[in-house]
């Protein structure tokens, strides 16, 4: 650190009273640009006699949301039809990162398999989803949803209480009943016996060097009290079971079509991206480690655990934060299908008022702040991941 | 929807009228400037079926097409001097405040704001239009009301999706909304059966299911959710000019109110004993000389096609199914009222 300052001072562009002088003015002349658009802005909104401001937030939307998180009607406000929609947002690009995640490692994986079959198809599958526009892969994928199953008439049961049709998945709905709270508390304390158990044993095994399965054994804890607390509370939870009526399954939960197809749309796209990532993370582990460690007679799964996957993940997690930002971007094309996302919804608000500008603000700054949490959660993993000097 | 596109305009329309001031001291009046051209400029869509359409062999037809035939057979006496202008829907107003054409007939909704702030005059209502819903013939409904539970796909605008809002909660149903981007998608949603219902413009609707492998599949139900009155539109300030084709439109909707068709016009002409009927087509009277025109401006609008109900069975019963409800006679408990000719 120290020996970079001291190039840095040597270097013969150091700044000096000119160069301050010129970037002074530069900064200058942005800030007269941005603030000219800005007024520009207000008055041309202005004369056209445009409202401006964010006072219409509270003013009733009226406009029909098909797909909530929360409970929402036409009665609300704008800005609560706003929250749904970025809720929404929120709730498939949550989903899709992990799920994307996956796929993209059983994929990267796949790729520099031996297994010839496997790494053809892998190869085949990044090649065509990573070369084929989302858009077209969303309508694909919502075509064949939409296409493959039944009318809710004739809804595909796969359990009781669970229904599969063209208007989505319907599960039954848990319902908490009398004694809910002892089973919740009481399953909080299996956890923590159960972490401290895994704790315990991985330190167990720094003292003694003998292993104990920490995590199973954690995992065991964990089922063993939960199922007694359950039992012992009486069935604490209820279900509410959807049942067809009219149009419609009514009750119990349900994931739409246009849900799941987004789902299913940016996690074939992403995980095309991020198994490309995985590939070249673990090519860029050199060989000759792997040959070391299997000459050492290290167990297969140790070495990829504790010799790949370490430096692999180096060369990966750089570069998989960009497809996570541009997942949760891409997830603005919900509208194509129908999804009423952050930007379906305010689309629908500037159509209806006209306030164009701060909707678009409004469009920016979440996604700006869901992928600046992202970078900041992806940088603290990478930092963990890099080398530690010392 | 219309509205918003509408609004885009706002800043054109003062373009606009700072240009039409400058030329209105120049211009003899848009009846002149047709007569010396020889041809109608009419502003259409670029394709609604029903409405304004090019046929295969390129001749436009629907019952806005016909509008315009209708006024320049009475002014000029020959319905096929006509020169259709497509307008995209933005430029449907522009065109018209400019005087690139000399009125235009394409689906545009009767609005305050159009009327007064944008430069244009509307004439004469020629389609009550309004939100409505088709629903499969299957689900066996035979009104809006019944929609409750029911899944309904509809494109996003400024108007459609509030309308279904309110009326639901008017009447108190829950409707589940699928709301798509483009029309295309909407429509293909609901084939698919992902929606029990689709919603938008109810004329719109009927050309929809016109476009169905199998329209007897499917059914627009009675009920109209909003008002979409559609009226060719003039310049504004060309009061002349306005009134022809007000009264053109009023000559079309009374001919068929008087029983006269385009069969039996040159018989009602000079047989008919009826006073309005022959008022109307000037065998008594000179009705076409209070607006500028010939005194037979009627018989020769009835000839070329025909009275408001032939022309909307010609255009919507005949192709698209489309019933006349609304647009029935007031006599038939519709909304059609055409002012006296007198």
């Amino acid at each position: 650190m120290s020996k970079q300052k001291r190039i840095a001072s040597k270097t013969p562009f150091a700044p000096k009273i000119g160069s301050i002088v010129l970037q002074t003015i530069i900064l200058g002349i942005v800030l007269a640009i941005a603030y000219l658009l800005f007024a520009n802005t207000q008055q041309n909104l202005s004369a056209k006699g445009i409202k401006s401001g964010f006072d219409f937030l509270w003013e009733e939307a009226g406009l029909p949301i098909g797909d909530t998180l929360i409970e929402y009607n036409p009665s609300r406000g704008y800005g609560y039809a706003f929250l749904v929609g970025i809720l929404n947002t929120l709730l498939v690009s949550f989903l899709a990162i992990i799920f994307a995640t996956i796929l993209g490692v059983l994929v990267g994986v796949s790729r520099v398999s031996n297994n010839w079959l496997l790494s053809k198809c892998a190869a085949i599958y990044v090649e065509t989803l990573r070369n084929l526009p989302l858009l077209l892969t969303l309508f694909f994928v919502y075509t064949v949803v939409l296409a493959a199953l039944p009318h809710p008439k004739e809804a595909i049961e796969i359990a009781q209480g669970y229904y599969l049709s063209n208007r989505g998945v319907y599960l039954p709905r848990p319902i908490a009943q009398q004694g809910f709270g002892i089973f919740l508390s009481a399953v909080a304390v299996a956890l923590g016996v159960g972490l401290f158990f895994w704790r315990w044993s991985i330190q167990y095994k720094h003292r003694t060097g003998r292993t104990v399965s920490g995590f199973w054994g954690g995992f065991a804890i964990v089922v063993v009290i939960s199922s007694l607390a359950y039992l012992a509370a009486g069935n604490p939870v209820s279900s509410e079971l959807p049942i067809y009526k009219g149009f419609n399954f009514r009750g119990g939960l349900s994931l739409k079509p246009e849900f799941t197809a987004l789902l299913v749309g940016l996690v074939i796209y992403t995980a095309a991206f991020i198994g490309e990532n995985v590939r070249s993370g673990i090519q860029s582990v050199h060989a000759g480690q792997i040959e070391a460690a299997n000459a050492l007679g290290v167990p297969r799964g140790v070495v990829v655990r504790k010799v790949l996957l370490p430096q692999a993940l180096r060369v990966t997690i750089p570069a998989t934060t960009n497809d996570y930002a541009s997942l949760v971007k891409n997830s603005s094309l919900a509208v194509a299908i129908g999804y009423p996302d952050m930007v379906s919804i305010g689309g629908t608000i500037i159509g209806q008022n006209g306030q164009a500008v701060e909707i678009i603000a409004m469009w920016m700054a979440i996604y700006l702040t869901i992928n600046l949490v992202i970078s900041f959660v992806m940088n603290i993993v990478n930092s963990r991941a890099q080398i530690a000097e010392r | 929807m219309r509205e918003f596109k509408m609004f885009k305009n706002m800043k054109y329309t003062a373009v606009a009228a700072c240009a039409l001031g400058a030329t209105s001291g120049l211009s003899a009046g848009t009846l002149d400037d047709v007569k010396a051209a020889g041809e109608l400029a009419c502003g259409v869509s670029e394709g609604v079926s029903g409405f304004s359409n090019p046929n295969s062999d390129g001749v436009w037809e629907g019952l806005d097409s016909d509008v315009c035939r209708a006024v320049a057979a009475a002014v000029l006496g020959d319905g096929d001097a006509v020169r259709f202008v497509p307008l995209a829907s933005k430029q449907k107003v522009l065109a018209v405040s400019s005087g690139q054409v000399d009125m235009t007939s394409r689906t545009t909704t009767w609005t305050m704001k159009r009327d007064s702030a944008e430069g244009v005059d509307f004439t004469a209502v020629v389609f009550y239009d309004g939100q409505g819903f088709m629903t499969s013939t299957q689900i066996g409904v035979s009104s809006a009301k019944e929609l409750d539970g029911a899944t309904v796909c509809l494109t996003t605008g400024t108007t459609t999706e509030l309308n279904l809002a309110d009326f639901a909660r008017a009447n108190n149903l829950s409707i589940e909304p699928v709301v798509f981007e483009g029309k295309r998608e909407a429509v293909e949603a609901y084939a698919s059966g992902r929606c029990d219902a689709l919603t938008t413009d109810s004329s719109q609707l009927a050309s929809f299911r016109a476009g169905f492998a199998d329209p007897s599949q499917h059914v627009v139900l009675p009920e109209i959710i909003s008002k979409e009155p559609l009226a060719p539109l003039v310049a504004h300030g060309d009061n002349q000019w306005k009134d022809i084709v007000t009264w053109v439109v009023y000559g079309l909707i009374s001919a068929e109110e008087l029983g006269v068709t385009q069969e039996n016009v040159a018989d009602m002409a000079a047989n008919s004993g009826n006073p309005s009927v022959q008022r109307m087509l000037g065998s008594s009277g000179n009705t076409g000389g209070m607006i500028g025109l010939e005194s037979d401006w009627m018989v020769n609008a009835i000839t070329a096609v025909g009275n408001y109900g032939e022309i909307y069975k010609r255009n919507l019963t005949d192709t698209l199914g489309l019933e006349r409800g609304v647009n029935a006679q007031w006599t038939d408990g519709g909304l059609l009222y055409a002012m006296p000719i007198r």
